[in-house]
């Protein structure tokens, strides 16, 4: 009796022991907060329940979203501790991965203190857990207020703590080498005249036009998320959207049509290689196989080593007017302070923060990185790309919102696009560039259902 | 000299007897907070509506209604069902082959079990990552590529399992046929069995509690495969139908899971959850008949 006793409970033990990724994967911090889990059992509805340990004096913790940026930060963290003695522990989200992260720390005991809430879905998703910042020191020290996050009652969710731009990165040596220069481009004609002539002259020039535009998750996001502004930006027909609309016309798919055509069709990769990927289109960039490189401000500090002359141009393709286009400049990067934090702790992040944009030192290093950051006493921009942005705003022309930041369930809605795209990619028929239309389109107003039912 | 003995494996089953929960408790605690305890909170979480689970509201069996409501996750069970058939079927019928070979005395078998068996020690999101790569280098000859068929996908994964898993479940065979007795087959030789009539009436009758173990883990890693699906093929190609509703061609039960608790709408984190409950009774349900149906078939020696 007593064998099979036994003998069930090494069974129950070994079937639980193989099952146990099922469940556990998915509730990964559970063991950990039992406490906070009873006080919400016993007040369901309570927000307030789930207090972080005060630390004598108040301690920071930044849920970094950027990993490129994570060693400056270590750095910079490690700084003001040395100054303060405050103590600043920064975790960086792998790639990716960052709304996950956040739903499984926000849930510890230390939950960050300083978090990142980058569009609206997330300030929908997060504002009960994030302080109103208006009228707070770091509020002060902006030097506008375009980067801003608010949600609908006017509390100033999060702040932006930098910006970026993207659009086509150029190495304007490789484009006066093939014999043209920048002034050729000016609209899509322009671009596509040089970027055809480079493909075509490739085996002589020794270079091509475009660096591959792969679609695997690490390369997808440029044109999934980036380049399919321009559909959304255009469409928005001079009326910035504040929400995101429930379905979209695609009035503009076919000028992105234009552009990712000429960038798959004048590359280093045949464009039926690119569905896992593997090419490293920064790399080709900088070690001049290619003159064009779809990307964003924030590659300046890995190629301007290489291509010091490296520029950025808009997302010419081919709409009317399209002249006085400037770059597509906006952010997800802005800091919210997490309200349900203890005071003290409140206080430190504050503090580091007003420290971050105002010292020095830290707001050089953190510049370099960044970018920019848009405070009054913050270091001077050393970034070509976002130096290219000001040109053209100063300039007169517009700026590219990203409107691209409102796409619904934004996982889902990428993936979908780039399974399309990738059966594009392999069989350019107009058969397979309708199923592109259906999943930018239609996908779009199925994933705003799925989000908002 | 014999007496002492004796009282003294007496006194030290007393002891035993006695501070034996002090040797269970570590692990016992472990096993509580491990496994017991998110067990039970992941059902309750399944009927509550939650983002943060520290802040969940209690809403009943919507979220079952939900899963069942759910194509893509009945398109994930019959996915999933499927390939844990075939990956099991494939899987066990190689390694025992491997097995069998192995133990026939063939020079160097010791090296041959290592190199087997090694792929096991690999993670799955790397085998997955490199695999999409080998599988692409050869496809791409044919202008296709792993992630734009959903069959290239499935076979592509079976490969990988394969690949994976036969190494393990050779060992387990290895050691099983081992464990056949001298004396049955010689006495199977005596009387005229050919090798044939050996293999079928008197080893594999042997190891049959080899072959409940390793189908027990075949079909339940078959069930549960998650780091390999998401590196391999992430649910690609995707059909996407009219109206942009999609379906994940080659998204197993875990990966569905997976991407429906992650997706941004509020109420998924809940009907993740109800999905997790049902997956693992599916699975516990078919990891316990076929354990029963395999056990019958041992023979006691």
């Amino acid at each position: 009796m007593k064998k099979k006793i036994v003998s069930t409970m090494l069974c129950a033990a070994m079937i639980t022991t193989m099952l146990a990724g099922c469940g556990g994967s998915d509730n990964g911090g559970a063991a950990q907060t039992p406490a906070a889990d009873d006080s919400a059992a016993e007040a369901p509805a309570g927000d307030d329940s789930a207090a972080a340990p005060a630390a004598g004096g108040g301690s920071v913790y930044w849920l970094n979203f950027k990993p490129e940026s994570d060693e400056v930060l270590q750095e910079v963290a490690a700084d003001y501790t040395a100054k303060t003695g405050v103590e600043v522990k920064v975790v960086t989200a792998a790639s990716g991965t960052y709304s996950t992260t956040l739903l499984s720390e926000m849930d510890k005991s230390a939950p960050p203190t300083l978090f990142v809430i980058g569009n609206q879905a997330g300030v929908k998703d997060w504002k009960d857990y994030a302080l109103d910042l208006n009228g707070t020191a770091i509020a002060n020290e902006l030097n506008t207020d375009a980067y801003n996050l608010y949600d609908e009652t006017g509390k100033l969710v999060s702040i932006g703590y930098c910006y970026e731009c993207y659009g086509i990165i150029v190495n304007p040596d490789l484009i006066e080498k093939a014999g043209h220069t920048m002034d050729e481009i000016k609209n899509f004609d322009g671009l596509k005249a040089v970027a055809e002539d480079i493909h075509a002259r490739a085996g002589e020039l020794g270079f091509d036009a475009f660096s591959s535009s792969d679609m695997d998750d690490s390369s997808s996001w440029r044109f999934t998320g980036h380049m399919a502004n321009l559909e959304y930006y255009y469409e928005q027909e001079g009326t910035n959207w504040t929400e995101c609309p429930p379905t979209i016309s695609g009035k503009y798919l076919d000028n992105f049509k234009n552009l990712y055509d000429l960038c798959i069709n004048n590359s280093l990769t045949d464009p039926k290689e690119l569905a896992t990927g593997g090419h490293d289109a920064e790399n080709e960039f900088k070690t001049g196989q290619a003159a064009f490189f779809v990307n964003g401000s924030w590659e300046y500090e890995a190629v301007k080593a290489d291509v010091p002359n490296a520029t950025m141009i808009p997302y010419y393709c081919g709409v009317a007017g399209e002249e006085k286009a400037g770059l597509n400049c906006g952010t997800e990067n802005c800091w919210a302070i997490n309200s349900k934090a203890s005071a003290e702790d409140q206080q430190a992040t504050m503090d580091f923060m007003v420290w971050c944009v105002t010292d020095p030192d830290a707001s050089r290093k953190l510049v370099d990185t960044f970018g920019v950051m848009p405070y009054k006493s913050a270091a001077e921009s050393t970034n070509g790309f976002l130096a290219a942005a000001d040109k053209y705003t100063s300039d007169g022309c517009y700026v590219m919102n990203w409107a691209t930041n409102f796409q619904p369930n934004v996982d889902s809605y990428r993936a979908t696009l780039v399974s399309a795209l990738n059966q594009y990619n392999a069989d350019q028929s107009d058969a397979n560039w309708e199923t592109v239309r259906t999943a930018f389109v239609d996908g779009w107003a199925a994933e705003y259902n799925a989000v908002n039912n | 000299m014999k007496s002492k003995k004796i009282t003294a494996t007496n006194s030290l089953q007393k002891a035993t007897k006695r501070w034996g929960f002090l040797f269970m408790g570590p692990v016992l605690i472990a096993f509580i907070i491990g496994f017991v305890w998110p067990f039970i909170q992941g059902i309750w979480l399944s009927m509550c509506q939650f983002r943060l689970i520290s802040d969940a509201k209690f809403i009943g069996f919507g979220n079952y209604v939900k899963t069942f409501q759910d194509a893509s996750f009945r398109h994930a069970f019959w996915y999933t069902a499927m390939f844990a058939i075939v990956s099991l079927v494939i899987i066990n019928v190689l390694a025992f082959i491997v097995a069998y070979i192995l133990t026939l005395e063939i020079k160097g078998s010791n090296l041959y079990r290592t190199v087997f068996f090694m792929p096991n020690l690999i993670g799955g999101i790397v085998l997955g990552y490199i695999w999409s790569m080998i599988f692409d280098g050869i496809l791409g000859r044919y202008q296709t590529s792993i992630l734009l068929e959903s069959k290239y996908g499935f076979w592509g994964l079976i490969i990988l399992m394969c690949w994976q898993q036969i190494g393990y479940m050779m060992i387990i065979y290895v050691a099983g046929l081992q464990n056949v007795p001298g004396d049955i087959l010689e006495a199977a030789r005596i009387d005229g069995a050919t090798s044939m009539q050996t293999l079928f009436k008197v080893t594999i009758p042997n190891v049959m509690s080899s072959f409940t173990i390793c189908m027990f883990l075949t079909l339940t890693n078959g069930f549960k495969l998650f780091d390999q699906n998401l590196a391999l093929t992430g649910g690609q190609p995707f059909i996407i139908q009219p109206g942009g509703t999609t379906v994940k061609t080659t998204e197993m039960l875990a990966l569905n899971i997976y991407n429906t608790f992650y997706s941004s709408n509020t109420t998924s984190q809940g009907v993740a959850q109800a999905k997790a409950v049902v997956f693992f009774i599916l699975v516990a349900g078919l990891g316990l008949l076929q354990l029963s149906y395999t056990r019958k078939r041992e023979v006691q020696q």
